[in-house]
């Protein structure tokens, strides 16, 4: 089995820390994973994007072409990898920002408005973890309990609060 | 053993570090300021030294120095800055210097892109400086292969007493993966031509690439070539997967073999026999491994991200006993499984 | 008999391959006189240029390195680092240091590398046969200038004294002169006080010697002496352009 997923956004929503979060959860279920960062002169502000892999065979290519799973952040991100997503995938968008529907049929399409859910639930810069609980829920690619260990591996220890935080985002995004 | 998720960039550095890399010498160039920005966070508290230098020439010349007194050192950039090296690497072999350098591509030629490349294969494995020498070239394709690699690429300098270049790409740098990493080496060779200061106990030792005398001259150029044969002979390196059977051998190295074993990986599902070769060596190149891995198949193709370097070697090394095919993104472009699939496909993979 | 005069020990037994009457022999005996005095030829690595010097390193009886064209302060910033206690000396001329080397010389002086530079300014590239140097004077004639140098075209000769002495990180930079026994004399001590600044870890010391090169002049070594004297001394001024240990002494 292997999950392939692109997550992208603007810089500073927090895409490579989400794509890290997905990778360290693999490397604790002991899969095999990859990540893969755009990487350029668009460091900050700019449009940003991420491959991962989990896989239970060695990973190939870690540049991500045809994802099963795409998490959107806003309305360029999703134009730009909607075409790409296989029959069948699973698309998360963060509805607060992205503005347009999508209109293939063939993919399951989930709308979250995740950047007003984090204003709601005072989780500060949380939209993307909220994302990340819905797919949990709908795909189970991860469990709860591996994201909160990757959670606790990823959070510096002078920032434990962060864990709690992330915790609560995760579950307001598996009940939304 | 802990498996770690790191960077590819980070996990040459940390490797480094446990193979005994004592200095670091580099100028920021991406994609591989990781390696730069790892070390210059580690290095002083371990005792070692990092030092930004003002160019690549400056880093390379520094490398020079470091090396001939005696301590492991390394250097890293990316395309155009290897370019500048270009002397110093020259002047190291010369000098029977080990140093490690690390080469993460980018596109070329000139300022070219930032994305991943293979477009210096040539620069690395026929002409990375003047004159008639050699350097060693690994071609790692993970981010564990990397760490590997720097560890054996420390240990080769500092055997045959030439550079090392470790030839990664933009991808190989900036993703992660899980690594797991040796324990620091404590114990290094000993380096008794190193010019560190004689103390009153033997004679001066010279660290030197000039003979103006021509006989002297090709002596010593003769004597580095007999060290590449023994290196020929002994340590070129490759892996063949599913090539027993193959009618068709995928040839490919670093990033693009793992893109390509993903073809041969379809090619098989779809019922085409293919395989892979992929040179972990690529100077020396695996002459021996590839005719074993071609052995039954009827065609080869060589997928680069270039527009076809590598292809001179599989044909040299196959003294053109089967035909050879190209395919090849360049300019920053990643090949995707599916175009070398249909590559397999059109060059003549049978069903 | 009592012995008044005799080699140094750090100078090889070696008969130079310098032209006659070239000021080399008296540069490298200096370096060699003062490493003797220190005591210190066991702890010392020296670098050696491209150009009429690139041989030195069989006349030194330190440990030596050959670098590339102008790379003698990278190489020997690397050799410092990696052996920090121990000393290290670059011997560069006008052209490998002021003009293909001019990064490498400009940026380890404002590190403060904890080097000595033994710069011999002679006005020329010896060993290619007398081509225009960055320190060629106004109207000198050098093959490369067969009018002579017209600072409308060929631009200024470099004062690298002067240059360096404006970075923080120089700790001494000092001009001096062979063309008479109180020139040398003068010289030594200088060349003496910059290996002392490297032992007391002052940072950069540059020594320029104003030299001569009556093979590419054209000149006998006398005439050659006396060139250096009234044409060079005049454009390049001798003195101490820098001096970390004077201030400290004036704060004092």
């Amino acid at each position: 089995m292997t999950h392939d997923i692109i997550l992208a956004g603007f810089g500073g929503q927090g895409i490579l820390f989400l794509g890290k979060v997905l990778a360290y959860s693999g490397l604790i279920d002991n899969k095999e994973v990859s990540w893969l960062p755009s990487y350029g002169p668009e460091m900050r502000g700019g449009t940003c994007n991420c491959s991962v892999v989990i896989s239970d065979e060695p990973v190939g290519s870690p540049l991500v072409i045809e994802p099963a799973v795409l998490i959107a952040m806003n309305s360029p991100s999703l134009e730009k990898f909607i075409g790409s997503v296989r029959p069948g995938g699973t698309v998360i968008c963060d509805s607060t920002i992205v503005d347009s529907p999508v209109t293939r049929q063939d993919v399951n399409v989930f709308y979250i408005p995740a950047t007003d859910l984090e204003t709601e639930n005072n989780l500060k810069g949380g939209a993307n973890i909220i994302l990340l609980g819905k797919l949990i829920k709908e795909t189970g690619i991860i469990s709860k309990e591996t994201f909160k260990k990757a959670i606790e591996k990823i959070v510096p220890p002078s920032k434990t609060q962060l864990i709690e935080n992330n915790m609560k985002a995760i579950q307001v995004g598996m009940d939304s | 053993m802990e498996r770690n998720l790191m960077k590819g960039n980070e996990a040459i550095a940390e490797a480094a570090l446990r193979t005994g890399c004592k200095c670091f010498f580099g100028y920021p160039i991406t994609p591989q300021t990781e390696i730069s920005a790892y070390l210059s966070k580690k290095m002083p508290k371990e005792g070692g030294v990092f030092l930004q230098a003002e160019s690549e020439i400056a880093a390379i010349n520094m490398v020079l120095g470091a090396s001939a007194s005696g301590v492991r050192v390394m250097t890293s950039s990316s395309s155009p800055g290897i370019s500048l090296k270009a002397e110093g690497i020259s002047y190291i072999a010369g000098s029977d210097l080990p140093c490690v350098i690390i080469n993460v591509q980018r596109g070329g030629p000139g300022l070219g892109g930032i994305q991943p490349s293979q477009a210096d294969y040539w620069q690395a494995t026929k002409a990375i400086g003047h004159g008639d020498f050699h350097v060693l070239v690994y071609a790692p394709c993970s981010v564990q292969e990397m760490v590997d690699t720097v560890t054996k690429a420390f240990d080769m300098a500092d055997s045959y007493r030439m550079p090392v270049i470790i030839l990664a790409d933009g991808l190989l740098g900036q993703m992660m993966e899980p690594v797991t990493f040796p324990e620091k080496k404590t114990e290094l060779p000993e380096k008794p031509w190193a010019t560190n200061g004689h103390g009153n106990k033997r004679k001066h030792n010279i660290i030197n690439s000039l003979y103006l005398q021509p006989d002297a001259l090709e002596n010593s150029v003769k004597n580095r070539f007999e060290r590449y044969e023994e290196l020929k002979a002994n340590h070129a390196q490759a892996e063949a997967y599913l090539y027993e059977d193959a009618d068709i051998i995928v040839a490919a190295y670093g990033a693009t073999a793992r893109i390509a074993k993903s073809a041969v990986n379809l090619a098989r599902e779809s019922g085409i026999k293919a395989g892979l070769f992929r040179p972990v060596t690529l100077w020396p190149f695996p002459v021996k491994e590839i005719n074993e891995a071609c052995k039954n198949a009827h065609t080869v193709l060589c997928c680069e991200m270039s527009m076809g370097q590598m292809i001179d070697d599989v044909k040299l090394a196959l003294n053109c006993s089967k035909p050879v095919g190209f395919f090849g993104r360049t300019g920053g472009i990643i090949p995707k499984p599916s175009e070398i699939l249909e590559e397999i496909k059109k060059t003549g993979g049978n069903a | 008999m009592a012995v008044v005069f005799e080699k140094p020990k750090a100078l090889a037994d070696i008969t130079f391959h310098y032209c006659p009457g070239c000021t080399h022999g008296i540069i490298h005996r200096i370096v060699c006189e003062v490493i003797d005095e220190m005591g210190i030829e066991g702890d010392t690595i020296g670098v050696c240029p491209v150009g009429c010097s690139v041989m030195a390193y069989d006349y030194f009886n330190c440990d030596m390195i050959e670098a590339p064209h102008g790379r003698a302060p990278a190489v020997a910033t690397g050799v410092k680092r990696a052996n920090p206690d121990k000393f290290v000396f670059t011997y560069q001329g006008d052209g490998d240091l002021a003009a293909i080397g001019t990064a490498e010389t400009v940026h380890s002086a404002t590190r403060g590398e904890n080097i000595v530079v033994i710069f011999v300014n002679n006005t020329t590239y010896g060993m290619t046969g007398g081509q225009m140097a960055p320190t060629t004077l106004p109207g000198q004639i050098t093959q490369t200038t067969p009018y002579g140098r017209d600072t409308s075209v060929q631009g200024f000769p470099i004062k690298v004294c002067e240059m360096l002495s404006t970075l923080d990180g120089t700790a001494l930079a000092q001009r001096v002169a062979v063309d008479s026994v109180p020139h040398v004399r003068e010289a030594k001590k200088a060349v003496r006080k910059a290996f002392e600044n490297q032992k007391n870890k002052l940072g950069f010391s540059i020594v320029e010697v104003l030299s001569t090169c009556p093979t590419n002049w054209g000149m006998s070594p006398v005439d050659s002496l006396k060139r250096l004297k009234e044409e060079m001394i005049p454009y390049y001024p001798l003195g101490v352009y820098k001096d970390k240990t004077a201030k400290e002494d004036n704060q004092q």
